[in-house]
């Protein structure tokens, strides 16, 4: 199919097959999946700058769904969101102004996979040591299925990195807020920079940085994994929704190729919501591990072979 | 407890069924209807563009979400 847009020829079905694995991914671990949308479409041959818009934009709807579904959970802490929604689009728009500086320059996309490559890849090892170490300290622990247990007890985490997360706890800049559903108190500034960070990935890499974003929540600011999932969508709702808008305006959206990958984008993401509740958090972190290393190998792969980088 | 769990999965996949038919039924709604205009509107009105651009995804999800669950219970009625 022609999607005149971005002037690329793309099979649709491809896309409806991408947007269901990372849908179902979206509603299981609370992220955009840009790290495989992204280097998925350019491996189309769509430019990055418009990987990076169009992929934002199917994200939009296909976390609107997820956070409705978790909402029902109870794994949506609103408060955290709207906060950290602020610094999101802060730094989402700071990300897409240097997308912008590059693409004038013209190294946009040798810029964007290198870097996509090294934070990938640093994700990855982090959450892997992590979550293996907090699995093998609390072994037995997690062997019983979470919808055996309490709602609340199934929700309670346990990190590896625990020490220093309550360490970034104990920071007392003024103001601190409590957050009763996450269970913490914390400095503003503190979410604010976790926004900010995650915001500007978000408009430099594209999607709505969940793959930043979730695990900083859960291991900077200390907020459990299934709240994590939850409140990162829907604080990717709101972020992802100025991106999309923003990214339009500069062009780099094709609103056709966004509106068939969300046909399967919104289908997987109802059942990776429902499969959150068979799962306690170390095992989600566990299982991530994989999902940004997938993204990097195809930025590997467009690299090595020059396909239209 | 194990028919209940099945059960609530089987309501699950069905009303993922009829979710999956109309987004689909939709994009290609879309792509009919105002596919050449969204084109025109990308290059010539690049702020009207990004609204249009939002409100059809966000459209996608959220009506069509709460057009299954209405058809969804509307068939449940007439099975029972």
């Amino acid at each position: 199919m022609f999607f005149p847009i971005s002037n690329s020829h793309i099979n649709p079905l491809y896309l409806a097959v991408v947007g269901f694995v990372i849908g179902i991914l979206g509603g299981f671990f609370g992220v955009g999946g840009s790290f495989i949308a992204g280097p998925a479409l350019r491996l189309m041959g769509v430019d990055w700058n418009y990987a990076v818009g169009t992929d934002l934009a199917h994200i939009v709807g296909k976390s609107i769904v997820a956070a409705r579904k978790h909402r029902t959970l109870g794994n949506v802490d609103l408060k955290l969101g709207m906060i950290m929604a602020v610094g999101t689009i802060g730094g989402a728009e700071g990300g897409a102004q240097l997308i912008q500086a590059l693409k004038r320059a013209g190294n946009v996309n040798t810029v964007v996979s290198w870097v996509a490559i090294f934070v990938y890849v640093g994700i990855s090892a982090f959450m892997l040591w992590e979550s293996h170490t907090t699995l093998k300290v609390h072994k037995g622990r997690s062997r019983r299925a979470v919808s055996d247990v309490k709602a609340a007890e199934s929700k309670a985490d346990h990190s590896a990195f625990g020490p220093v997360t309550r360490k970034i706890q104990r920071v007392k800049i003024w103001p601190m807020i409590s957050l009763p559903t996450s269970g913490i108190q914390i400095s503003l500034w503190t979410i604010l920079a976790v926004a900010v960070v995650g915001g500007f990935f978000s408009g430099f890499l594209g999607g709505g940085a969940g793959y930043i974003r979730m695990p900083s929540m859960v291991y900077v600011l200390g907020v459990p994994t299934h709240l994590a999932v939850g409140t990162d969508l829907f604080e990717i709702v709101i972020s992802a929704s100025y991106g999309t808008f923003t990214h339009a305006i500069k062009g780099n959206v094709d609103i056709l190729i966004a509106l068939v990958m969300h046909t399967g984008a919104v289908i997987g993401a109802q059942i990776g919501v429902v499969a959150t509740q068979y799962f306690a958090g170390p095992k989600i972190r566990l299982a991530f591990v994989p999902l940004p290393l997938i993204g990097a190998a195809i930025v590997v792969y467009t690299l090595v072979t020059g396909h239209k980088l | 407890m194990k028919q209940d769990t099945a059960k609530s999965l089987r309501v699950f996949a069905a009303e993922l069924a009829i979710y999956a038919v109309l987004v689909t039924a939709y994009f290609f709604l879309v792509l009919h209807v105002l596919g050449g205009w969204l084109y025109q509107l990308e290059t010539k009105h690049r702020i009207l563009y990004a609204v249009v651009a939002i409100l059809l995804i966000a459209g996608q999800a959220v009506v069509l979400d709460a057009l299954t669950t209405v058809l969804f219970r509307l068939l449940r009625r007439r099975w029972r």
